[in-house]
């Protein structure tokens, strides 16, 4: 089962719609104690990055034990930005601390729109579990005004104005600025790997080690 | 470099796709869900359902239609027609539109742009304009299918639009739908000019050419049409390689 944390933000049905025809098998949950059975964990997410305030102070701290004890985690777009320290966008509101940086504001310049809705190209850095079979300059959907800061955990960067962090891997932690579930034929393949790397976690320890 | 946008446009009543030239004359163009893999398989970046009848008579999009369309589709899916209450929009998103389209209800009441934007994020939320040249050189807003006119001026109504929280604009000419004698560059490049969210052009498409303008003169992010993909299996291809060969950067 891989949990997907609700933390009433946003429509979840697309989500649920993607991980299910990757092959997994997702359930909503909202309190940390489904926490304990899944085989990885979804933290999805639209809006503003105040809205994961709503979390239940317990199930962040459910997140963080998740994590460290080495099963996956996939953070989608403020999902993404909610595995770093903050944001600009809710000064004073933690992120979970997993990968460190804070999230800002992509720039507007001129002839650039902000914010940065539709498909654009993901320029693959180096090996990644989560991106496996993604050729470079596959094309995939973002919708967001805010992102992540390019830095040693990024595994793809997308360029709007600036580079910023449009994928994520660190050990057991995984992040996509994109949204997966609506990114046709590439998204689907990082929602299988994903699906593939919570059926396999030790697979997925020794390589990060 | 982020790609312009082909969104295929399923015009729907009564769960299945009809094309209208200026709102009127409907002629049967086939079943939403077979279309809706079709474009899928051909390449188009987004999908719109629009419920042409839905506000009219007072119905809501209907949400089998979405559901069917849906159920394979992993493209952003968008619909309009009938969304006049946050229960309406709850409906369409839970039946696995990405986006809903608000046109008649904004124009009456605005905060309800506000209320779905912190609901569901603004990436939710799309503002359609319908929009007509007067006499005075300005562009009106209509509401209701382009049945009412509003004295709203469109670029004012989008930049309003925008403030309170839509995430993109849906921006239609009343004059140019349904006639393929081109996008409404000048409606397009100037609402565009005036938002800092994604501006789709509609209405009116009818050559490869015409996307190429709307891309260009019109700064569009995106150009949505119906008529144009319906009848060819392979114009949503062709359209891309021929915008590309030009230098505007699409998705292949």
């Amino acid at each position: 089962m891989i949990a997907v944390v609700d933390y009433g933000a946003g429509n979840l049905t697309s989500v649920l719609k993607g991980i299910r025809a990757a092959g997994g098998n997702p359930a909503v949950t909202a309190v940390p104690e489904d926490l304990v059975d899944a085989a990885g964990v979804v933290i999805p997410g639209v809006g503003h990055f105040a809205a994961t305030r709503a979390l239940d102070p317990r199930m962040r701290q459910a997140l963080l034990a998740f994590a460290a004890g080495g099963r996956p985690v996939l953070g989608i777009c403020l999902g993404l930005q909610f595995l770093f320290e903050g944001s600009t966008e809710a000064p004073g509101v933690r992120g979970l601390g997993l990968l460190r940086g804070e999230c800002t504001l992509l720039p507007s310049l001129p002839g650039l729109k902000v914010p940065h809705v539709g498909w654009n190209s993901l320029a693959v850095r180096g090996p990644s579990a989560l991106l496996d079979g993604l050729g470079d300059g596959a094309q995939v959907y973002f919708t967001h005004s805010y992102a992540a800061p390019v830095t040693d955990a990024t595994v793809a960067t997308t360029e709007h104005g600036i580079p910023f962090a449009a994928a994520v891997e660190r050990g057991n932690v995984f992040g996509v600025q994109f949204h997966p579930e609506k990114s046709s034929e590439a998204g689907l393949r990082v929602l299988r790997s994903f699906v593939q790397i919570s059926k396999f976690p030790d697979f997925q320890i020794s390589k990060s080690c | 470099m982020l790609s312009r946008r082909l969104i295929a446009c399923l015009d729907v009543r009564n769960g299945s796709v009809v094309k209208g030239v200026q709102f009127a004359d409907l002629a049967d163009a086939g079943d939403p869900a077979a279309l809706a893999r079709r474009y899928n398989s051909e390449g188009i970046d987004e999908l719109v359902i629009l419920d042409v009848t839905a506000t009219i008579e007072n119905r809501r999009a209907l949400q089998e239609t979405l559901r069917k369309v849906s159920a394979e589709l992993f493209i952003p899916l968008a619909v309009g027609g009938g969304i006049r209450s946050e229960a309406d929009a709850a409906a369409a998103l839970d039946a696995g539109a990405d986006k809903v389209a608000l046109n008649s209800a904004a124009l009456e009441d605005p905060s309800l742009l506000t209320r779905l934007a912190s609901r569901y994020g603004s990436q939710a939320v799309i503002t359609a304009i319908d929009a007509k040249l007067g006499h005075a050189g300005t562009y009106e807003v209509f509401a209701r299918s382009g049945r009412s006119a509003t004295q709203r001026e469109a670029v004012e109504w989008a930049r309003e639009a925008a403030d309170r929280g839509a995430g993109e604009i849906l921006l239609t000419s009343i004059d140019r739908d349904g006639t393929r004698s081109g996008f409404d560059c000048t409606l397009t490049a100037a609402v565009s000019g005036a938002v800092s969210i994604p501006v789709i052009a509609s209405g009116g498409a009818g050559s490869f050419e015409h996307f190429y303008d709307v891309f260009t003169q019109g700064s569009a992010d995106a150009a949505l049409a119906a008529s144009v993909f319906h009848f060819s299996e392979h114009a949503v291809g062709e359209l891309k390689g021929y915008l590309r060969e030009r230098g505007v950067p699409v998705r292949l």
